[in-house]
């Protein structure tokens, strides 16, 4: 059954396209006033804080740091980070003890299904790596992998992200060129711009629905 | 007039315009929305280049729908997405439907999707055991209320935050009223948190799918797609064939266009792109993605050179808050799934003239709606085609002639004659002064001094002034 409904589509969008007559316009392709680096670490943090994010930026070496102080006294309990990548190394050389109201880094084997309810109701806190800022509209790219899953950014209430400050391109355009995206899409890339929120209720802006309720970006220069 | 139609229009009109709760949320949301717009497109030239380059992107993806959507299914293939296609509604339904029986599931959660809403995917599901979950805040409050959506990117729009505290108290158990809104969004997400941990099947829309790269593009600001893409075993897309694109370098204008028009924002809190299932070796993500690709009638609309520019569309909303009509009576009273200026040109289409054609009478053509589109669809312009195609027993789109009536087909050839005539001409405009006053108020007339003044006839027809006042007139 099928089959034919596929053979019957495309029978008749083939005929439809044959009549030709489709008035393209000519569109250059858009350009958009090119930032420097200075100008895209100020618009993004502007732009993600605007949308309610916590950004900070830090020296590359002190991010860790920078971020117990940031967290210190938020009463978080467990904390997932990814234990493969760099971002997870060098949080979990510089972590230390989970004193002072700190949480606890934490990490899980296997696959979800062995830890779905776990990771749904027991962790606070997640910090995943950012791959690329998006300064214009202010957005960061997540690109989960094997060493990070993709819950991690979106279950937990609190998400921390660590980006690079050379990562950060001017627009969404520049990062899929430049980036060269089309040579091979992960399973699953994101742009977040800030806590998830909602205005379904009379247009009023709510922000903590069903992903993170607080977004932290780590900058690191 | 409209006794041909399968819905009473004129009815759900008046009983809109008499609810003052209703026009009143309407215009407060509707006023907003369309301000927010204005404040993010403040560069007027800036506005129509952008829409010129997404007008140009749509159209190019249109002129090669089927090598587009050949190269969808081929790079989906590769990356293990199954596509299946579905002529009807009916079919991509048994489609969706066998999917979850496969995997013996009695529930879905659901992110929003309009298509899902054309194909009544909840109706059908309901009925066949399984319990659709909408997990998006405005179709989760719809849900409990048990109405449809009655607009394509706020569904709940129409209700204030007192009907919606009033929906949670008496639908959800064990929760006390409260009209505050974070307090409601609250008991959204506490209520649909658990389904997400244990729902076995996810089902979403596609807001664009890539044909380079076989990726499919969702566009929300709650995390409940992400949830309904990510969190389950099974996740099954759901599109209308015309939503594919080209390249990855189509994506971002319309993107910009598609969040700035909808809800003036730069860009949405979340921009899922899904290229392939769980792949070995990564932790989490659905096992197995199916993409359902709907015609229902859009390969007919695309073969028709003007009416084809309707699949333009990026269902964006924004000529619903710009339109006259909708902000005053809602998206229920259209009673088809797309309201609004869109719903005027895409129903008939869908349905047939003679089902739905009086749509199109909703409009003055005040062009508001072209205006601010950004997908730069001349709607009013279709908008007219369409009412002429229900009148002309000669036309293409299904169900035209309709409204044809032999009547009025002698009525408009007498006009012709005496415009043709100038003798004829000068004679009828002096019978129209001295008889107009005095016709009877029946028929036609009646209904349409209903809510209008009778026009009053000059005396003397302005041929007859000019010429009295020495203008040659010829
Ligand atoms: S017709 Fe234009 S304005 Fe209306 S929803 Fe579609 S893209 Fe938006």
């Amino acid at each position: 059954m099928n089959n034919n409904a596929r053979e019957r589509i495309f029978a008749r969008l083939r005929t439809a396209v044959a009549k030709g007559d489709f008035n393209i316009p000519d569109a250059p392709p858009l350009t958009w006033p090119s930032a420097n680096a200075a100008e895209r670490v100020a618009s993004l943090k502007q732009k993600l804080e605007a949308m309610k994010a916590e950004v900070y930026v830090t020296p590359s070496g002190e991010w860790v740091e920078k971020l117990r102080a940031v967290l210190k006294g938020r009463n978080l309990n467990r904390m997932l980070f990814a234990p493969d990548t760099a971002v997870g190394q060098a949080l979990k050389s510089g972590w230390g003890d989970a004193n002072g109201g700190l949480p606890e880094l934490f990490t899980f084997d296997g696959t979800v299904e062995a830890y779905r309810e776990e990771l749904f109701f027991k962790v606070d806190a997640a910090v995943t790596t950012a791959k690329a800022g998006i300064a214009d509209t202010g957005a960061l790219v997540l690109w989960p992998d094997e060493k990070e899953p993709r819950l991690s950014s979106l279950v937990p209430p609190v998400h921390i992200a660590v980006l690079s400050a050379a990562d950060i391109y001017s627009t969404f355009t520049e990062a899929v060129e430049q980036g060269k995206w089309a040579d091979g899409m992960p399973t699953n890339a994101l742009l977040i711009s800030g806590p998830s929120k909602t205005a379904d209720i009379e247009l009023v802006l709510v922000f903590g629905v069903h992903g993170p309720s607080d977004l932290i970006v780590m900058i690191t220069e | 007039m409209d006794n041909h139609t399968g819905f009473d229009f004129r009815g759900n009109i008046r009983d809109a315009l008499g609810n003052s709760q209703l026009r009143k949320n309407l215009k407060f949301a509707m006023t907003a929305l369309a301000e927010k717009r204005r404040a993010i497109f403040t560069d007027k030239a800036r506005f129509e280049e952008m829409r010129t380059t997404v007008n140009a992107i749509r159209k190019r993806s249109l002129s090669k729908l089927p090598e587009l959507l050949d190269r969808l299914e081929k790079k989906c293939t590769e990356n293990g997405i199954i596509v299946h296609w579905a002529e009807t509604t009916a079919e991509a339904n048994d489609t969706v439907l066998s999917i979850v029986k496969q995997h013996g599931a009695t529930a879905v959660v659901k992110g929003k999707s309009m298509v899902s809403e054309e194909m009544h995917l909840n109706r059908f599901l309901l009925g066949n055991q399984v319990e659709p979950i909408e997990t998006d805040l405005g179709e989760f409050i719809i849900q409990l209320a048990d109405e449809t959506p009655s607009h394509i990117i706020v569904p709940a729009i129409h209700k204030n935050r007192g009907e919606v505290g009033k929906l949670f108290s008496e639908k959800i158990p064990g929760t006390p009223y409260t009209d505050v809104p974070e307090e409601l969004t609250e008991i959204a997400r506490a209520e649909l948190r658990r389904k997400y941990y244990e729902t076995p099947v996810g089902i979403s829309g596609v807001n664009m799918a890539v044909a380079e790269t076989g990726t499919l593009c969702l566009v929300e600001n709650e995390g409940n797609g992400r949830m309904c893409t990510t969190a389950p075993d099974v996740h099954i897309a759901i599109m209308g064939l015309e939503k594919v694109v080209e390249n990855l370098t189509d994506v971002p204008p319309i993107l910009r266009l598609l969040t700035g028009s909808a809800t003036g924002q730069l860009i949405t809190t979340y921009f899922n792109m899904i290229t392939s299932p769980r792949k070995a070796g990564e932790k989490d993500g659905p096992k197995e993605v199916h993409l359902v690709i709907l015609d229902n009638g859009r390969s007919d609309i695309l073969a028709d050179p003007e009416l084809r520019q309707t699949l333009l569309c990026i269902r964006c909303g924004t000529c619903l808050n710009h339109c006259p009509v909708y902000v005053r009576i809602g998206g229920h009273a259209y009673h088809y799934t797309y309201p609004g200026p869109i719903g005027e040109i895409l129903t008939p289409q869908m349905e047939g003239l003679e089902t739905a054609g009086t749509l199109t009478t909703a409009s003055s053509l005040c062009n508001a709606c072209s205006e601010v589109c950004p997908a730069m669809i001349p709607i009013p312009d279709l908008i007219r085609r369409l009412r002429n195609e229900s009148y002309d027993t000669g036309g293409s789109v299904k169900g035209h002639g309709y409204k044809a009536n032999p009547l009025e087909k002698v009525i408009w050839k007498g006009w012709e004659l005496v415009n043709r005539h100038p003798g004829l001409n000068a004679l009828s405009t002096k019978m129209a002064g001295v008889f107009g006053p005095v016709l009877p108020k029946a028929g036609p007339l009646k209904a349409w001094t209903r809510v209008r003044n009778r026009p009053t006839f000059a005396k003397k027809s302005l041929h007859e002034l000019v010429k009295e006042e020495g203008v040659s007139d010829e």
